[in-house]
Protein backbone atom coordinates (compact mmCIF):
# COMPACT_ATOMS: atom_id res chain seq x y z
CA UNK A 1 0.00 0.00 0.00
CA UNK A 2 1.15 3.60 -1.06
CA UNK A 3 2.04 5.75 1.68
CA UNK A 4 -0.89 8.47 2.35
CA UNK A 5 0.13 11.88 1.96
CA UNK A 6 -1.21 14.25 3.89
CA UNK A 7 -1.97 17.89 2.43
CA UNK A 8 -3.67 19.68 5.24
CA UNK A 9 -2.09 19.04 8.43
CA UNK A 10 -4.52 20.70 11.28
CA UNK A 11 -2.69 20.46 15.00
CA UNK A 12 -4.21 21.83 18.27
CA UNK A 13 -5.47 24.85 16.83
CA UNK A 14 -7.34 26.67 18.89
CA UNK A 15 -9.36 30.39 17.62
CA UNK A 16 -10.35 33.15 19.57
CA UNK A 17 -12.35 36.23 18.90
CA UNK A 18 -12.76 38.78 20.78
CA UNK A 19 -16.37 40.14 20.37
CA UNK A 20 -16.95 43.69 22.34
CA UNK A 21 -15.37 42.98 25.84
CA UNK A 22 -16.46 38.99 25.61
CA UNK A 23 -13.86 36.32 24.64
CA UNK A 24 -15.52 33.69 21.87
CA UNK A 25 -13.54 30.35 21.73
CA UNK A 26 -14.66 29.56 17.90
CA UNK A 27 -12.25 26.53 17.98
CA UNK A 28 -11.52 25.25 20.56
CA UNK A 29 -8.51 22.21 19.74
CA UNK A 30 -8.61 20.77 16.37
CA UNK A 31 -6.49 17.97 14.97
CA UNK A 32 -7.33 17.04 11.06
CA UNK A 33 -5.56 15.44 8.68
CA UNK A 34 -6.32 15.10 5.25
CA UNK A 35 -5.13 13.10 2.71
CA UNK A 36 -4.29 14.11 -0.31
CA UNK A 37 -7.23 13.54 -3.96
CA UNK A 38 -10.03 12.83 -1.21
CA UNK A 39 -12.93 14.84 -1.17
CA UNK A 40 -13.74 16.37 2.27
CA UNK A 41 -16.73 17.72 3.78
CA UNK A 42 -16.75 19.95 6.58
CA UNK A 43 -20.49 19.47 7.84
CA UNK A 44 -22.36 21.50 11.30
CA UNK A 45 -24.78 23.62 12.44
CA UNK A 46 -24.19 27.52 11.84
CA UNK A 47 -22.13 28.83 14.68
CA UNK A 48 -20.10 25.40 15.15
CA UNK A 49 -17.09 26.70 14.34
CA UNK A 50 -17.21 25.25 10.52
CA UNK A 51 -16.24 28.44 8.75
CA UNK A 52 -13.33 29.90 11.37
CA UNK A 53 -11.80 26.11 10.51
CA UNK A 54 -12.71 26.11 6.89
CA UNK A 55 -10.97 30.34 6.32
CA UNK A 56 -8.03 28.41 8.39
CA UNK A 57 -7.39 25.53 6.11
CA UNK A 58 -7.58 28.15 3.22
CA UNK A 59 -5.26 30.56 4.91
CA UNK A 60 -7.56 33.06 5.09
CA UNK A 61 -7.57 33.42 9.02
CA UNK A 62 -4.40 32.36 11.39
CA UNK A 63 -5.13 30.44 14.43
CA UNK A 64 -4.69 31.87 18.09
CA UNK A 65 -2.78 28.68 19.04
CA UNK A 66 -1.77 25.41 17.20
CA UNK A 67 -0.62 25.10 13.49
CA UNK A 68 -2.06 24.28 10.51
CA UNK A 69 0.36 22.86 7.67
CA UNK A 70 -0.45 23.34 3.71
CA UNK A 71 1.66 21.01 1.97
CA UNK A 72 3.46 20.45 4.82
CA UNK A 73 4.20 24.02 5.30
CA UNK A 74 3.08 25.82 8.20
CA UNK A 75 1.00 28.72 7.17
CA UNK A 76 1.86 30.98 10.76
CA UNK A 77 5.14 31.29 9.01
CA UNK A 78 4.44 32.89 5.82
CA UNK A 79 4.59 36.62 5.05
CA UNK A 80 1.92 38.41 2.72
CA UNK A 81 3.92 37.55 -0.34
CA UNK A 82 3.91 33.71 0.78
CA UNK A 83 0.40 33.47 1.37
CA UNK A 84 -0.45 35.11 -1.92
CA UNK A 85 1.52 32.73 -3.68
CA UNK A 86 0.14 29.75 -1.94
CA UNK A 87 -3.45 31.38 -2.58
CA UNK A 88 -2.58 31.59 -6.57
CA UNK A 89 -1.14 28.39 -6.60
CA UNK A 90 -1.87 26.02 -4.44
CA UNK A 91 -5.59 27.00 -3.57
CA UNK A 92 -8.32 27.51 -5.49
CA UNK A 93 -11.45 28.90 -4.03
CA UNK A 94 -15.25 28.39 -5.05
CA UNK A 95 -17.41 30.56 -2.93
CA UNK A 96 -21.40 30.46 -2.05
CA UNK A 97 -21.78 33.68 -4.09
CA UNK A 98 -19.94 32.81 -7.15
CA UNK A 99 -17.60 35.72 -6.86
CA UNK A 100 -16.80 36.20 -10.46
CA UNK A 101 -15.57 39.19 -11.28
CA UNK A 102 -18.52 41.29 -12.71
CA UNK A 103 -16.58 43.45 -15.20
CA UNK A 104 -14.66 40.29 -16.73
CA UNK A 105 -15.85 37.91 -19.38
CA UNK A 106 -15.83 34.36 -17.98
CA UNK A 107 -13.01 33.37 -20.19
CA UNK A 108 -11.02 36.60 -18.04
CA UNK A 109 -12.09 35.42 -14.98
CA UNK A 110 -10.18 32.35 -15.41
CA UNK A 111 -7.31 33.66 -16.73
CA UNK A 112 -6.36 35.50 -13.92
CA UNK A 113 -4.87 33.92 -11.50
CA UNK A 114 -2.61 32.76 -14.47
CA UNK A 115 -1.81 36.40 -15.57
CA UNK A 116 -1.07 36.32 -11.64
CA UNK A 117 1.05 33.35 -11.55
CA UNK A 118 3.50 35.26 -14.68
CA UNK A 119 2.01 32.46 -17.58
CA UNK A 120 1.87 34.24 -20.81
CA UNK A 121 -1.06 35.58 -22.08
CA UNK A 122 -1.46 33.57 -25.17
CA UNK A 123 -0.57 30.32 -23.26
CA UNK A 124 -3.10 31.78 -20.54
CA UNK A 125 -6.12 32.02 -23.49
CA UNK A 126 -5.66 28.81 -24.68
CA UNK A 127 -5.21 26.90 -20.79
CA UNK A 128 -8.31 28.92 -20.32
CA UNK A 129 -10.47 27.85 -23.28
CA UNK A 130 -9.53 24.45 -21.76
CA UNK A 131 -11.24 24.53 -18.91
CA UNK A 132 -14.07 26.31 -19.75
CA UNK A 133 -15.02 23.43 -22.09
CA UNK A 134 -13.83 20.71 -19.37
CA UNK A 135 -16.79 22.75 -17.09
CA UNK A 136 -18.92 22.25 -20.21
CA UNK A 137 -19.13 26.11 -21.03
CA UNK A 138 -17.08 25.79 -24.38
CA UNK A 139 -19.71 28.24 -26.15
CA UNK A 140 -19.52 30.72 -23.48
CA UNK A 141 -16.36 31.82 -22.76
CA UNK A 142 -16.50 35.51 -23.95
CA UNK A 143 -20.12 36.26 -22.04
CA UNK A 144 -20.07 38.72 -18.88
CA UNK A 145 -21.14 36.82 -15.71
CA UNK A 146 -24.74 38.88 -15.88
CA UNK A 147 -25.76 37.02 -18.88
CA UNK A 148 -24.88 33.49 -17.14
CA UNK A 149 -27.00 31.92 -14.46
CA UNK A 150 -26.15 30.74 -11.49
CA UNK A 151 -24.80 27.19 -12.36
CA UNK A 152 -22.48 28.51 -14.94
CA UNK A 153 -21.62 31.37 -12.91
CA UNK A 154 -20.27 28.60 -10.02
CA UNK A 155 -19.08 26.31 -13.11
CA UNK A 156 -16.40 29.36 -14.17
CA UNK A 157 -15.95 29.59 -10.82
CA UNK A 158 -14.76 25.74 -10.78
CA UNK A 159 -12.38 26.68 -14.08
CA UNK A 160 -11.13 29.38 -12.38
CA UNK A 161 -10.68 27.63 -9.50
CA UNK A 162 -8.73 24.81 -11.50
CA UNK A 163 -6.67 27.47 -13.16
CA UNK A 164 -2.84 27.01 -11.55
CA UNK A 165 -3.51 23.47 -11.18
CA UNK A 166 -4.10 23.50 -7.65
CA UNK A 167 -3.46 20.99 -4.56
CA UNK A 168 -6.51 22.11 -2.89
CA UNK A 169 -10.04 23.56 -3.89
CA UNK A 170 -11.88 25.02 -1.14
CA UNK A 171 -15.79 25.02 -2.00
CA UNK A 172 -17.01 27.43 0.74
CA UNK A 173 -20.89 25.99 0.55
CA UNK A 174 -21.22 25.81 -3.52
CA UNK A 175 -24.48 24.74 -3.50
CA UNK A 176 -26.07 26.88 -1.00
CA UNK A 177 -27.51 29.93 -3.65
CA UNK A 178 -28.45 27.31 -6.35
CA UNK A 179 -31.36 25.13 -6.89
CA UNK A 180 -31.43 20.79 -5.83
CA UNK A 181 -30.84 20.12 -9.70
CA UNK A 182 -28.26 22.49 -10.78
CA UNK A 183 -26.56 21.73 -6.74
CA UNK A 184 -26.17 18.02 -8.07
CA UNK A 185 -24.41 19.09 -11.34
CA UNK A 186 -21.83 21.36 -9.37
CA UNK A 187 -20.92 18.53 -6.64
CA UNK A 188 -20.65 15.71 -9.79
CA UNK A 189 -18.54 18.14 -11.63
CA UNK A 190 -16.41 18.76 -8.47
CA UNK A 191 -16.46 14.94 -7.69
CA UNK A 192 -15.51 14.65 -11.44
CA UNK A 193 -12.58 17.00 -11.05
CA UNK A 194 -11.54 15.79 -7.89
CA UNK A 195 -10.65 11.76 -9.28
CA UNK A 196 -9.90 12.89 -12.53
CA UNK A 197 -7.15 15.22 -11.79
CA UNK A 198 -6.35 14.08 -8.15
CA UNK A 199 -7.41 17.67 -6.53
CA UNK A 200 -8.38 17.36 -2.88
CA UNK A 201 -11.97 19.02 -2.37
CA UNK A 202 -12.34 20.03 0.45
CA UNK A 203 -15.98 21.45 1.26
CA UNK A 204 -17.98 23.57 4.18
CA UNK A 205 -21.35 22.64 3.85
CA UNK A 206 -24.77 22.01 5.02
CA UNK A 207 -26.41 20.31 2.07
CA UNK A 208 -26.64 16.25 2.84
CA UNK A 209 -26.71 15.90 -1.20
CA UNK A 210 -22.46 16.26 -0.51
CA UNK A 211 -22.56 13.24 1.42
CA UNK A 212 -23.14 10.96 -1.34
CA UNK A 213 -19.71 11.97 -3.19
CA UNK A 214 -17.51 12.37 0.09
CA UNK A 215 -14.75 10.25 0.69
CA UNK A 216 -14.67 11.51 4.61
CA UNK A 217 -16.98 13.57 6.62
CA UNK A 218 -15.65 16.07 9.15
CA UNK A 219 -18.77 16.40 11.46
CA UNK A 220 -17.74 19.88 13.62
CA UNK A 221 -20.18 20.92 17.25
CA UNK A 222 -19.19 23.74 19.54
CA UNK A 223 -15.56 24.17 18.27
CA UNK A 224 -14.85 20.66 18.74
CA UNK A 225 -14.53 17.45 16.04
CA UNK A 226 -17.29 15.38 16.74
CA UNK A 227 -16.53 12.96 14.47
CA UNK A 228 -15.12 11.82 11.35
CA UNK A 229 -16.51 9.45 9.34
CA UNK A 230 -15.21 7.49 6.23
CA UNK A 231 -17.06 6.61 2.96
CA UNK A 232 -17.80 3.20 4.56
CA UNK A 233 -19.30 4.12 7.65
CA UNK A 234 -21.46 7.23 6.10
CA UNK A 235 -23.83 4.99 3.79
CA UNK A 236 -25.13 2.99 7.25
CA UNK A 237 -26.02 6.51 8.88
CA UNK A 238 -27.06 8.87 6.05
CA UNK A 239 -30.63 7.62 6.66
CA UNK A 240 -30.79 8.82 10.31
CA UNK A 241 -29.03 12.39 9.12
CA UNK A 242 -31.66 12.88 6.74
CA UNK A 243 -34.23 12.46 9.21
CA UNK A 244 -32.53 14.52 11.86
CA UNK B 1 13.17 19.96 15.97
CA UNK B 2 14.37 18.45 12.90
CA UNK B 3 10.84 18.82 11.82
CA UNK B 4 10.63 22.61 11.87
CA UNK B 5 14.45 23.14 10.43
CA UNK B 6 12.98 22.21 7.71
CA UNK B 7 9.83 23.61 7.58
CA UNK B 8 11.65 27.05 7.84
CA UNK B 9 14.17 25.95 5.04
CA UNK B 10 10.93 25.29 2.49
CA UNK B 11 9.50 28.77 4.17
CA UNK B 12 13.00 30.31 2.96
CA UNK B 13 12.62 28.72 -0.85
CA UNK B 14 8.65 29.79 -1.21
CA UNK B 15 10.16 33.06 -0.34
CA UNK B 16 12.65 33.09 -3.39
CA UNK B 17 9.87 31.96 -5.70
CA UNK B 18 7.33 34.26 -4.65
CA UNK B 19 9.03 37.66 -5.71
CA UNK B 20 9.09 36.59 -9.21
CA UNK B 21 5.99 34.07 -9.51
CA UNK B 22 3.59 36.45 -7.97
CA UNK B 23 2.89 39.25 -11.04
CA UNK B 24 0.18 41.68 -12.33
CA UNK B 25 2.10 43.24 -15.50
CA UNK B 26 1.42 46.73 -15.85
CA UNK B 27 -0.01 46.52 -18.90
CA UNK B 28 -2.75 43.80 -18.02
CA UNK B 29 -3.84 46.20 -14.98
CA UNK B 30 -3.92 49.30 -16.97
CA UNK B 31 -6.17 46.77 -19.08
CA UNK B 32 -8.32 45.97 -15.90
CA UNK B 33 -8.55 49.45 -15.02
CA UNK B 34 -9.99 50.57 -18.52
CA UNK B 35 -12.20 47.93 -18.30
CA UNK B 36 -13.56 48.67 -14.78
CA UNK B 37 -14.37 52.12 -15.98
CA UNK B 38 -15.87 50.80 -19.30
CA UNK B 39 -18.29 48.86 -17.51
CA UNK B 40 -18.90 51.24 -14.84
CA UNK B 41 -19.49 54.09 -17.17
CA UNK B 42 -21.70 56.20 -15.42
CA UNK B 43 -21.12 55.88 -12.05
CA UNK B 44 -17.67 56.73 -13.25
CA UNK B 45 -18.97 59.90 -15.38
CA UNK B 46 -20.35 60.96 -11.95
CA UNK B 47 -16.81 60.82 -10.34
CA UNK B 48 -15.41 62.30 -12.95
CA UNK B 49 -18.09 65.24 -13.28
CA UNK B 50 -17.27 66.81 -10.17
CA UNK B 51 -13.28 67.06 -11.30
CA UNK B 52 -14.79 68.55 -14.32
CA UNK B 53 -16.67 71.14 -13.01
CA UNK B 54 -13.40 72.10 -10.17
CA UNK B 55 -11.33 72.02 -12.87
CA UNK B 56 -12.70 74.13 -15.25
CA UNK B 57 -13.54 76.68 -12.97
CA UNK B 58 -10.09 76.91 -12.43
CA UNK B 59 -9.03 76.86 -15.89
CA UNK B 60 -12.38 79.80 -16.42
CA UNK B 61 -10.50 81.77 -13.29
CA UNK B 62 -6.87 81.68 -14.73
CA UNK B 63 -7.59 82.33 -19.09
CA UNK B 64 -9.73 85.33 -17.73
CA UNK B 65 -7.03 86.46 -16.11
CA UNK B 66 -4.85 85.57 -19.26
CA UNK B 67 -7.58 87.61 -21.54
CA UNK B 68 -7.72 91.09 -19.60
CA UNK B 69 -4.11 90.96 -19.09
CA UNK B 70 -3.86 90.46 -23.41
CA UNK B 71 -6.59 93.18 -23.47
CA UNK B 72 -4.46 95.39 -21.06
CA UNK B 73 -1.51 95.09 -23.79
CA UNK B 74 -3.43 97.23 -26.01
CA UNK B 75 -3.47 100.50 -24.05
CA UNK B 76 -6.74 101.59 -25.18
CA UNK B 77 -8.33 103.68 -22.31
CA UNK B 78 -11.88 102.61 -23.52
CA UNK B 79 -10.87 98.87 -22.49
CA UNK B 80 -9.25 99.74 -19.84
CA UNK B 81 -12.69 101.35 -18.73
CA UNK B 82 -14.83 97.92 -19.64
CA UNK B 83 -12.31 95.96 -17.72
CA UNK B 84 -12.53 98.13 -14.62
CA UNK B 85 -16.29 98.02 -15.14
CA UNK B 86 -16.21 94.44 -15.83
CA UNK B 87 -14.96 93.94 -12.12
CA UNK B 88 -11.33 93.35 -13.08
CA UNK B 89 -9.51 95.90 -10.21
CA UNK B 90 -7.00 97.75 -12.24
CA UNK B 91 -5.04 101.07 -10.80
CA UNK B 92 -4.52 103.89 -13.13
CA UNK B 93 -1.02 102.93 -14.13
CA UNK B 94 -0.94 98.90 -13.30
CA UNK B 95 0.48 96.78 -16.59
CA UNK B 96 -0.60 93.71 -15.51
CA UNK B 97 -3.62 92.23 -13.51
CA UNK B 98 -3.98 89.56 -11.23
CA UNK B 99 -6.48 87.06 -9.74
CA UNK B 100 -8.79 88.86 -7.12
CA UNK B 101 -8.21 87.23 -3.38
CA UNK B 102 -11.52 86.19 -2.99
CA UNK B 103 -11.36 85.04 -6.50
CA UNK B 104 -8.02 82.88 -5.74
CA UNK B 105 -10.66 81.71 -1.99
CA UNK B 106 -13.24 80.40 -4.11
CA UNK B 107 -11.29 78.53 -6.33
CA UNK B 108 -9.55 76.94 -3.61
CA UNK B 109 -12.19 75.95 -1.94
CA UNK B 110 -14.08 74.68 -4.97
CA UNK B 111 -10.57 72.27 -5.48
CA UNK B 112 -11.66 71.20 -1.92
CA UNK B 113 -15.05 70.25 -2.08
CA UNK B 114 -14.03 68.21 -5.12
CA UNK B 115 -10.97 66.43 -3.34
CA UNK B 116 -13.48 65.48 -1.08
CA UNK B 117 -16.06 64.45 -3.72
CA UNK B 118 -13.63 62.13 -4.93
CA UNK B 119 -12.62 60.48 -1.81
CA UNK B 120 -16.10 59.95 -0.34
CA UNK B 121 -17.13 58.73 -4.08
CA UNK B 122 -13.95 56.30 -4.33
CA UNK B 123 -14.70 55.11 -0.61
CA UNK B 124 -17.83 54.12 -1.99
CA UNK B 125 -16.64 52.43 -4.98
CA UNK B 126 -14.82 50.08 -2.79
CA UNK B 127 -17.62 49.19 -0.53
CA UNK B 128 -19.15 48.05 -3.38
CA UNK B 129 -16.38 45.84 -4.50
CA UNK B 130 -15.46 44.52 -1.71
CA UNK B 131 -16.45 40.93 -2.54
CA UNK B 132 -14.70 41.50 -6.09
CA UNK B 133 -11.31 43.15 -3.90
CA UNK B 134 -11.54 39.94 -1.57
CA UNK B 135 -11.92 37.46 -4.74
CA UNK B 136 -8.98 38.65 -6.45
CA UNK B 137 -7.24 38.51 -3.17
CA UNK B 138 -7.65 34.88 -2.88
CA UNK B 139 -6.72 34.06 -6.28
CA UNK B 140 -3.11 35.38 -5.46
CA UNK B 141 -3.57 38.99 -6.08
CA UNK B 142 -0.54 41.31 -3.56
CA UNK B 143 -2.41 44.64 -1.37
CA UNK B 144 -0.31 46.47 -4.35
CA UNK B 145 -1.88 44.75 -7.40
CA UNK B 146 -5.19 46.17 -5.82
CA UNK B 147 -3.30 49.85 -4.70
CA UNK B 148 -2.17 50.01 -8.70
CA UNK B 149 -5.70 48.78 -9.69
CA UNK B 150 -7.09 51.98 -8.14
CA UNK B 151 -4.67 54.23 -8.32
CA UNK B 152 -4.84 53.57 -12.21
CA UNK B 153 -8.73 54.46 -12.43
CA UNK B 154 -8.13 57.36 -10.64
CA UNK B 155 -5.52 58.57 -13.28
CA UNK B 156 -7.49 57.33 -16.19
CA UNK B 157 -10.31 59.30 -14.39
CA UNK B 158 -8.10 62.06 -14.19
CA UNK B 159 -6.62 62.16 -17.73
CA UNK B 160 -9.95 62.43 -18.80
CA UNK B 161 -11.66 64.63 -16.47
CA UNK B 162 -9.08 67.18 -15.83
CA UNK B 163 -8.58 67.77 -19.70
CA UNK B 164 -12.15 67.80 -20.77
CA UNK B 165 -12.78 70.42 -17.82
CA UNK B 166 -9.46 72.23 -18.57
CA UNK B 167 -10.45 72.98 -22.41
CA UNK B 168 -14.15 73.67 -21.64
CA UNK B 169 -13.08 76.09 -18.99
CA UNK B 170 -10.41 77.88 -21.07
CA UNK B 171 -12.80 78.02 -24.05
CA UNK B 172 -15.83 79.54 -22.16
CA UNK B 173 -13.16 82.11 -20.32
CA UNK B 174 -12.40 83.28 -24.23
CA UNK B 175 -15.99 83.30 -25.33
CA UNK B 176 -17.14 85.11 -22.13
CA UNK B 177 -14.37 87.80 -22.93
CA UNK B 178 -15.36 88.01 -26.56
CA UNK B 179 -18.76 88.76 -25.62
CA UNK B 180 -17.74 91.28 -23.34
CA UNK B 181 -14.88 93.22 -25.19
CA UNK B 182 -15.81 92.63 -28.25
CA UNK B 183 -13.65 91.38 -31.44
CA UNK B 184 -10.02 92.78 -29.94
CA UNK B 185 -10.04 90.40 -27.29
CA UNK B 186 -9.52 87.40 -29.68
CA UNK B 187 -7.17 89.76 -31.49
CA UNK B 188 -4.99 90.39 -28.64
CA UNK B 189 -5.14 86.74 -27.12
CA UNK B 190 -2.21 85.59 -25.25
CA UNK B 191 -2.13 82.26 -27.12
CA UNK B 192 0.99 80.91 -24.39
CA UNK B 193 -0.66 82.29 -21.42
CA UNK B 194 -3.62 80.70 -21.70
CA UNK B 195 -1.87 77.15 -23.13
CA UNK B 196 -0.40 77.29 -19.97
CA UNK B 197 -3.25 77.80 -17.78
CA UNK B 198 -5.22 75.08 -19.49
CA UNK B 199 -2.19 73.08 -19.05
CA UNK B 200 -1.96 73.72 -15.61
CA UNK B 201 -5.20 73.36 -14.92
CA UNK B 202 -5.36 69.75 -16.34
CA UNK B 203 -1.96 69.60 -14.13
CA UNK B 204 -3.77 69.93 -11.05
CA UNK B 205 -7.06 67.66 -11.90
CA UNK B 206 -5.00 65.26 -12.09
CA UNK B 207 -3.23 65.71 -9.23
CA UNK B 208 -6.59 66.05 -7.27
CA UNK B 209 -7.63 62.81 -8.46
CA UNK B 210 -4.83 60.96 -7.19
CA UNK B 211 -4.74 62.46 -4.17
CA UNK B 212 -8.79 61.69 -3.54
CA UNK B 213 -8.14 58.04 -4.42
CA UNK B 214 -5.28 57.48 -2.21
CA UNK B 215 -6.93 56.91 0.98
CA UNK B 216 -9.90 54.67 -0.72
CA UNK B 217 -7.09 52.79 -2.75
CA UNK B 218 -5.38 51.82 0.92
CA UNK B 219 -9.01 50.79 2.28
CA UNK B 220 -8.98 48.25 -0.58
CA UNK B 221 -5.47 46.79 -0.61
CA UNK B 222 -5.95 46.50 3.07
CA UNK B 223 -9.30 44.62 2.55
CA UNK B 224 -8.93 40.88 3.80
CA UNK B 225 -9.45 38.23 1.02
CA UNK B 226 -11.97 36.59 3.85
CA UNK B 227 -14.47 39.44 2.57
CA UNK B 228 -14.68 37.50 0.10
CA UNK B 229 -16.68 34.64 1.84
CA UNK B 230 -19.42 36.99 3.23
CA UNK B 231 -22.71 35.66 2.31
CA UNK B 232 -24.71 39.22 3.41
CA UNK B 233 -25.30 41.32 0.69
Amino acid sequence: MTQIRNIVRVSKVTKTFKLGKVLVEALKGIDLEIAAGNYISIMGPSGSGKSTLFNMIGGLDKPSAGKVFIDEVDIAQLDAYELAWLRCRKIGYIFQTFNIIPVMTALENVTLPMTFAGMNSDEAITKGIGLLQLVGLGDRFEHKPSELSGGQQQRVAIARALANDPAIILADEPTGNLDLTTGEEIISLLKQMSQDRGVTVISATHDFKMLNVSDQVVWIRDGLIDKIEDREELSISVGRIGSR
Amino acid sequence: MAADQSTAAGTALTGEQVARQVVLPFKKSVEIAFKSIQARFFRSMITTLSLVLAVSFLSFVNVSTDMANGLLTTGDPVVRENLTAAGYDIGPRDASVGSSPKQRWIVILSLLVCVVGIVNAQLMAVTERFREIGTMKCLGALDRFILRLFVLEAGIQGVAGASIGAVAGGLFAVLNAWIAFGSVALRVLPAGAVTASILSATGVGIALSLLGVLYPAAVAARMQPVEAMRVEQ
